[in-house]
């Protein structure tokens, strides 16, 4: 589970459809097929000894949800919880997965002509989590492979020997 | 199936089994179609292990069970599989159609003298004398179709000859006799003795009287004085009238002629002789009356072989009547239904007493008066929830006395037959577990039950010489430690043997060193096809038993630990996750989070006074009650609980106890105790220091259940 090269499924073909969300200024589009919901925040329960990131494990509809928040991992500047914070429950392989972002913008088709490889850049993230970038317009959206993301050992959701 | 459990678990040390027929039959009939999609899907030039390996596991669990519950004629037919199995994936043999065809044919033999015991054996039994015989032959290295004259027929509920048999050799023409076949009417002479009392036979005549539609009888002349005979007009099968004589006097004494053919005609010779087959000890019978009338004899070779292809058209018809009659039967009167289903809908329920909560929390300022209704109705939704939540919560929770009450039974038929003396002792009857677990963990107990049985308890004589009792024991226990529910399959038999399980693993190809440690001696028979049994008996030492466990176990998150000392006995722990079980809780609150403690592991809890605690060296604390001293941990320290209201602290101490050694856990306050349903933190996020799992409190909140087992191992080391 820790390592996973980029599936073929993660590695756009056809036309896709990515929900867009906001983090600070950047947009972010991931592939909405691993989307299961759209939640308000609530508080969770802490978890001790986990990264700052990491907020506590929520309850959904019985299931213990471990809630990430991505302002924190991707070193916003603000991280605010109010009523308009917003939590994506994701649905990966069978975990599923709660992430904070600062609002949820719209759900976008992106053909693969309009997806650009990502330059390498230093980020909070490992480079190979950023499928691309896709251009809509005047906008950039910065392309991620959650799955991959979520299941790296620095996320701290997984075990390292899983 | 909630309704067999709930009858079974008012009977705690009952030994009848006949709850349990039900789930076996419907293992069995998994087990035979998962193993027949495997043998249809066996590649054989290029077979894998892990496929032959399979099919043998299913064969395996069949006849473990048949065996449990007394089918001997499955046990033994799936037996001689095993026996071609084992010796096909330890590649002692090619596999070749012929075995598949066999194979899939003693299946569906299987699954018909399976839905015969469904059915309280009513209906005809196959014969699997055949298939017996042509597996034995593949597992010899034999090919049936080099051999005509021994190339036998197929069983009568078999599927159309394969293709194979019949090139090979014209089949001997299986005999019909016509008198088997039910609903047509005839004559049968049915002579009755040697009886002590001539009355015992008036029995039989009160029998066709009392049951509607069964025929005519009336009395002729015996040849013998101390016998009856009678003249009966039936449209029943030998085999039905034999079984309702069986009532008043012995099988063996019941001689069944067609009154149509003369005595000496053949076929009555054949019908005669098979009557008597089946009374005679040691005859080919498999325990059962097997040997149909009118099925076709595998031994039947003086029958012309020229109308051998048109009796075989003719007999096809009348052989799968009794066959789709069965299947019929093989309806089950549970439903059996996914868990994830189950699991939902508890998580649905959880929900609607959340919101219900939340209802009767947000109604409680209104006027009584006003808003009489609502508050009457709210009361009703109150206690509508409830119910529902139980009735949904005992779905899935069962007693672990539902899996221990099968073995008694099972383990005396299995020392006797050993010549061993055992006793069983159980312990933890009441821990609950959840069902889903109680049939995935049956079948791993049943092996190591088994296998304490067979290869731990010595035989009485060798347990009198080493200065044992006579008695062996064996202790299966279950309990709730550490969040984990544990449990135990103990004997104090000879124990396990480092050296031959070192020089086995070595013949195996296994690489082992003299420097392993004993756990990891004891976990080489883990290995697929590791025995240390020095023959192979149909209870056990094929090897396929721990692999089998450890597989079902591992699937289900848990972990096998074996102890053991070489003379003086072994014990398995099975260690399972509390995937759903409920567990007696007791929240303690620190700073602003709730946590929550096993209630079985706490032992009391008390204020504390400043002085009664002592620093040692690197900062560890110790408190003194009544003169014992023990580690203290407080939770906000290791949980890192952030403080916001200064006037707070910390200064309840709860004693809690786990694997034997006890800790005080230094808390805020104790806010009470309840039920918890366990739900397991890994399944979404990794696992977490010192907590065994979370649950969902009244409010919808998440909390954390404390691993008692956990903490106390780390303030003990």
């Amino acid at each position: 589970m820790s390592v996973m090269g980029k599936t073929a499924e993660a590695v756009p073909t056809g036309t896709r459809e990515y929900l867009t969300f906001r983090l600070d200024q950047e947009e972010y589009g991931i592939d909405i097929l691993k989307v299961q919901e759209i939640r308000g925040y609530e508080p969770p329960t802490r978890i001790a000894n986990a990264p700052n990131f990491i907020k506590g494990v929520v309850n959904l509809r019985g299931t213990i949800v471990p809630i990430v928040d991505m302002r924190l991992k991707f070193n916003c500047a603000q991280a605010d919880y109010n009523s308009f914070t917003v939590v994506i429950i994701l649905n990966l392989r069978n975990r599923v997965v709660g992430i904070v972002v600062d609002s949820v913008s719209d759900v976008m088709e992106l053909t693969p002509e309009s997806i650009r490889s990502a330059p390498d850049i230093e980020s909070a993230i490992d480079n190979s989590c950023i499928l691309g970038l896709g251009s809509v317009g005047e906008r950039m959206l910065i392309l991620l492979d959650i799955e991959k993301l979520m299941s790296g050992v620095d996320m701290g959701l997984v075990t390292a020997n899983e | 199936m909630a309704e067999t459990y709930q009858e079974g678990s008012g009977a705690g040390a009952d030994f009848d089994l006949s709850q349990f027929y039900q789930i076996f039959f419907e293992e069995a009939g998994e087990n035979l179609d998962q193993m027949e999609q495997m043998l249809l899907d066996l590649d054989l030039s290029s077979a894998n292990d892990e496929e032959l390996n399979g099919i043998f596991r299913c064969a395996h669990s069949i006849k473990g069970g048949s065996a449990t519950f007394g089918f001997s004629d499955v046990a033994e037919l799936t037996h001689q599989m095993e026996s071609l199995l084992d010796r096909l994936r330890r590649h002692e043999l090619q596999p070749i159609p012929q075995m598949v065809d066999v194979l899939l044919e003693s299946a569906d033999a299987s699954r018909s003298l399976l839905a015969r015991h469904q059915a309280g054996g009513q209906g005809e039994a196959v014969s699997t004398t055949s298939l017996v015989r042509r597996i034995s032959e593949l597992a010899a290295g034999l090919v049936p179709g080099d051999a005509p004259a021994v190339a036998p027929p197929p069983p009568p509920a078999a599927p159309a000859p394969t293709p194979a048999t019949q090139a090979a050799a014209p089949a001997p023409a299986p005999k019909v006799v016509t008198p088997a076949v039910a609903g047509q009417a005839r004559t049968l002479e049915i002579q009755i003795g040697p009886l002590d009392r001539l009355e015992q036979a008036d029995a039989i005549k009160e029998l066709f009287r009392d049951i509607p539609g069964l025929g005519a009888i009336r009395d002729i002349e015996s040849p013998q004085a101390n016998t009856r005979s009678f003249a009966v007009e039936t449209t029943s099968t030998n085999d039905d009238l034999l079984d309702l004589f069986a009532f008043h006097v012995a099988k063996e004494q019941v001689l069944i002629r067609d009154a149509a053919a003369p005595a000496s005609g053949a076929a009555a010779d054949e019908d005669e002789e098979t009557v008597l087959a089946a009374g005679a000890p040691g005859g080919e019978a498999y325990g059962f009356f097997s040997e149909a009338p009118g099925a076709p004899r595998a031994d039947a070779p003086h029958a012309a072989q020229a109308p051998a292809q048109a009796v075989k058209v003719a007999a096809a018809p009348k052989a799968s009547e009794p066959k789709v009659a069965m299947q019929a039967q093989m309806e089950s009167t549970t439903i059996r239904v996914d868990v994830k289903k189950v699991d939902q809908l508890i998580n649905l329920v959880g929900e609607l007493v959340i919101t219900q909560a939340m209802l009767a929390q947000n109604s409680r300022g209104l006027d009584a008066g006003a808003y009489q209704q609502l508050l009457a109705g709210l009361a009703d939704l109150d206690r509508n929830t409830r119910d529902l939540q139980e009735s949904v919560m005992s779905i899935r929770m069962i007693p672990m006395s539902i899996v221990f009450s099968r073995f008694p039974r099972m383990l005396r038929d299995l020392a006797n037959k050993l010549g061993k003396k055992v006793e069983l002792v159980t312990l933890g009857e009441a821990t609950e577990l959840d069902k889903g677990l109680v049939e995935k963990i049956t079948d791993p107990l049943t092996h190591l039950v088994r296998n304490s049985c067979d290869h731990g308890i010595e035989m009485p004589a060798d347990r009198l010489a080493k200065g044992k009792s006579e008695h062996g024991t064996i202790t299966l226990s279950a309990s709730h430690q550490g969040g984990s529910i544990v449990i135990e399959v103990r004997d104090d038999g000879r124990g396990l043997s480092r050296e031959k399980i070192l020089s086995k693993a070595q013949e195996r190809g296994i690489e082992v060193s003299e420097q392993m440690s004993d756990a990891e001696v004891w976990q080489l028979i883990f290995a697929p096809g590791f025995s240390t049994a020095d023959e192979v008996t149909d209870v056990s030492g094929r090897g396929v038993g721990m692999d089998v466990v450890k597989r079902n176990i591992a699937a289900l998150n848990g972990s096998v630990e074996i102890d053991s000392a070489e003379g003086y006995g072994m014990k398995v722990s099975v260690r399972l996750p509390l995937t759903l079980a409920i567990m007696d809780g007791m929240s303690v609150g620190v700073s602003d989070e709730v946590y929550i403690l096993p209630l079985s592991s706490v032992v009391e809890s008390f204020q504390v006074n400043a002085d009664d605690v002592s620093t040692v060296a690197q900062g560890s604390q110790l408190v003194k009650v009544r003169d014992e001293y023990m580690p203290v941990i407080a939770l906000e320290k290791i949980f890192q609980v952030p403080r916001f209201d200064p006037n707070k602290s910390s200064n309840i101490m709860v004693v809690v106890e786990a694997d034997g050694s006890r800790v005080a856990l230094l808390v805020d306050e104790l806010l009470g105790q309840h039920q918890v349903v366990v739900k397991n933190l890994e399944s979404n996020y990794r696992k977490v220091p010192n907590v065994s799992g979370a649950t969902i409190l009244g409010d919808g909140t998440v909390a954390l259940i404390l691993d008692t087992g956990g903490l106390v191992r780390r303030a003990r080391h």
